[in-house]
């Protein structure tokens, strides 16, 4: 099926959210596809980096439904190669920020068994902290 | 003194953002005004003819026009001036669009004040305004041309026929530039070579062209209609007795990649660079002779028929005098090996776009020089719009040479798969979308995205292309036979040197910037030089030979009548205040002031032909006795104080 989006002064707010949070022009993307083809995770995602910056550019909010978001492990592969130098891993960044800032975890820390956390490097638990909790 | 003031809103370009009531009921208040107006068009036949009637009726005696750069239309307005009988110099331009209205637009406030600032400014220097007229100086009509690529060549021709005396000037040994390296020309097929050797092969038989090859222009010193010219000669070991006939060739020891070809083919130290060559003639690679390196073989000399091989010849200064300059230096490709995600240099079956025109042309004579395979992808974009290395440019080419190649590829053999992996089709040319189709009907694929990655099958060199479809939203990984660059066109590094040796403006690419983007695109802000083809930006070979016929034109334009007309602004010495330390004699880029004895006082004295109004003297004057027409201290100072001034309301 496909869906019609509407372009509505409503979705300059979002954009100018993301534009904000994240620090970089949007509207600069070009749309070339380099983060995308470069991204070690792509194929794990279920939109790629480059639909994501489009679907930010058209200010629709649903870009925070994605799994893509979550799955970017913040490599910075597309940071260091985009042509126009946008920082992506930080639109990323900013998109987990719109949830989590709402008290919305990714994960929830204490469903994580007690063995499991035994063994997990510290680092990895750190690091999942920061990037899905709030 | 009665002042007239007029107010441009530039069809909206101004009053969009500077609010012209206010602003004209401000310069109405200020002292000597007489008169204030504003018009939709100040350049217009309107707005022009409003100037010259109230000059007429009003008895203006200064103008001050408040609207563009003065680089712009000054011009327009000191013409009108002058009409009008007074002095051009009587005039002022506030300039309230590039300095106000147009990087001020999201602040609309300020940009009035500082439009009433700029006015003001310009009140207080006209007031201070002397009656300057243009003198006129002999011009003769001898041209350099720096670069005889296709450029350089039609530049020349143009001139030659039309009776101009002509220096042509080329760093390689053989006229004809990166055209003539090429297969075909797109969008109509033309084999480049076929269209490009009739018109170098016209270059030596016009009587009014001299041709220096293995030259480079060293120094120039002086100014529009008295260049001085130092050309460097390298010596080309072989004298004109030479009637290539190869022998030597053939006995030369030393086997070197051929840069024509792309290193695709080896060439000896003595070599002619390609079959159609011009001037025809063998020329020594010294730095690869084993003569010149160890002091032996000599075979060349032994074996020459025609005693046409000389090792003493010797490297030349040839001084040369000329009225205008034609700077035509071409420009180098993009070095691939720069992205590195490319692997360029490293990955055998990863070529340039160029080294694959040889190719053609090799597969089309029935020589192949290496496999070309089956599967065939072309990268677009390789040096071009990437700030990542550094060129946020388009190179304006690629597109359209990557499709050219493509199809070429894929007739010559139908079985093959020919990708071109793009981020945008700009097909913008007379005939360029007709081309773009016919390649899509030949069935090329064109697939839009940008490739992130290659990466190099140890065992097999087959090379898989890692990209996104951004139309499907797919990722491909695929292998490929042999992956094309298309590498984009950098400023060359002749270009760099010449822009040294003229002390040109560059543009933020590196490229030679011209006088004005649309209006004067082949003229610079040093009179007399032009510039023209890729020197210039990047362009194609249409482009590139209406560019160099437009840049001979203007310099015809300015040496046809003999005579042309000097600015009056020049420096000028207080003689009692100078005290001839001649600091000034140092400054000067011109060599236009000498020190004299007078009045048994040393002093410093101009030649206004000379000068040509730069400043730098009167800026380094210890005692303030240099002084600069229509700049003088006294202006500098009010218009100082008229900008730091409290607005008089």
């Amino acid at each position: 099926m496909i869906k019609k989006i509407e372009i509505s002064p409503e979705n300059e707010k979002f954009l100018k959210k993301v534009n904000e949070l994240s620090g970089q022009v949007i509207t600069l993307c070009e749309q070339c596809g380099t983060c995308s083809g470069g991204c070690p995770l792509v194929t794990e995602m279920d939109i790629t980096p480059s639909q994501m910056m489009r679907i930010v550019q058209l200010g629709q909010k649903e870009v925070l439904d994605y799994k893509a978001i979550w799955v970017c492990a913040s490599c910075f592969t597309c940071t260091v190669r985009c042509p126009r130098q946008i920082d992506v891993s930080k639109v990323a960044e900013a998109l987990r920020q719109i949830i989590l800032r709402q008290a919305v975890d990714h994960i929830d820390i204490k469903a994580i068994p007690k063995e499991e956390i035994a063994c997990l490097p510290q680092i990895a638990l750190v690091s999942a902290c920061r990037k899905f909790t709030g | 003194m009665k002042i007239g003031v007029y107010v441009c809103h530039c069809g909206g370009n101004i009053s969009e953002v500077v609010d012209i009531k206010q602003l004209t009921s401000f310069a109405e208040k200020q002292s000597d005004v007489a008169i204030v107006r504003d018009n939709a068009h100040m350049c217009s036949d309107v707005g022009r003819n409003l100037v010259l009637e109230d000059i007429k009726k009003h008895n203006l005696d200064r103008i001050v026009v408040a609207a563009c750069s003065p680089q712009f239309h000054g011009k327009t307005f000191m013409d009108i001036v002058k009409k009008a009988g007074l002095s051009p110099y009587l005039f002022e331009m506030a300039n309230i669009r590039e300095q106000c209205s147009w990087p001020h637009f999201d602040e609309p406030e300020l940009a009035t004040r500082k439009a009433k600032d700029l006015v003001n400014v310009g009140i207080a220097k006209v007031k201070l305004d002397e009656s300057l007229e243009r003198k006129s100086m002999p011009i003769g009509k001898r041209v350099l041309v720096v670069g005889a690529g296709i450029a350089g060549i039609q530049a020349a021709l143009d001139l030659g026929d039309a009776g101009f005396e002509v220096f042509l000037v080329e760093k390689k040994p053989t006229i004809g530039g990166k055209m003539a390296q090429l297969s075909r020309t797109f969008p109509t097929e033309d084999c480049a070579a076929c269209i490009l050797s009739p018109k170098m092969a016209d270059v030596p038989s016009n009587p009014n062209i001299t041709l220096f090859t293995n030259s480079e222009v060293e120094k120039v010193s002086g100014f529009i209609g008295n260049f001085e010219v130092t050309i460097n000669k390298k010596p080309r070991y072989v004298n004109d007795n030479c009637v290539s006939c190869g022998i030597c060739e053939e006995k030369c020891p030393v086997k070197l990649p051929n840069e024509f070809e792309q290193g695709l083919t080896t060439r000896r130290a003595i070599y002619v660079p390609f079959e159609f060559a011009v001037p025809y003639k063998y020329v020594i690679d010294e730095p690869n002779c084993i003569y010149f390196q160890k002091g032996k073989c000599g075979n060349c000399k032994k074996v020459c028929p025609h005693d046409a091989v000389d090792f003493e010849q010797k490297p030349e200064k040839i001084e040369i005098k000329v009225d205008t300059i034609i700077v035509a230096s071409g420009y180098d490709i993009f070095d691939a090996s720069e992205k590195k995600v490319y692997g360029f240099g490293t990955n055998e079956n990863v070529i340039t776009s160029l080294e694959m025109e040889r190719m053609i042309v090799h597969e089309a004579e029935g020589r192949p020089t290496r496999k070309i395979g089956n599967r065939i992808a072309f990268i677009q974009c390789v040096g071009s719009r990437d700030e990542q290395i550094g060129n946020e440019y388009c190179s304006r080419i690629c597109c359209m040479y990557a499709t050219k190649l493509s199809q070429l590829l894929k007739r010559t053999d139908p079985k093959r798969d020919v990708y071109v992996f793009y981020t945008d089709l700009r097909a913008y040319g007379k005939g360029f979308e007709e081309y773009y189709k016919r390649a899509a009907r030949t069935g090329v694929k064109f697939i839009r995205g940008r490739v992130a990655e290659l990466i190099e099958d140890p065992e097999t060199k087959k090379v898989t292309v890692k990209v996104e479809d951004t139309l499907a939203r797919q990722i491909i990984e695929s292998e490929f036979d042999l992956v094309v660059l298309s590498v984009g066109m950098q400023p060359g590094e002749g270009t760099g040197k010449i822009a040294e040796v003229l002390r040109m403006t560059r543009s933020p690419g590196g490229f030679l910037q011209e006088a004005h983007p649309k209006f004067k695109p082949v003229d610079t802000l040093n009179d007399g030089v032009f510039i023209c083809g890729c020197a210039q930006g990047p362009k194609d070979i249409p482009d590139t030979v209406a560019q160099a016929s437009a840049a001979a034109a203007r310099a015809i334009r300015l040496m046809n009548k003999g005579e042309y007309e000097v600015e009056p602004i020049t420096a000028v010495v207080d003689e009692d205040l100078c005290s001839g330390c001649a600091t000034c004699v140092s400054v000067c880029p011109y060599d236009a002031v000498k020190t004299e004895v007078k009045d048994d006082k040393r002093v410093a004295k101009v030649n206004e032909f000379l000068c040509q109004g730069c400043g730098s003297c009167s800026a380094a004057c210890p005692s303030g006795a240099s002084q600069q027409h229509w700049f003088m201290s006294s202006q500098l100072k009010a218009m100082v104080g008229a900008a730091l001034g409290e607005e008089e309301e």
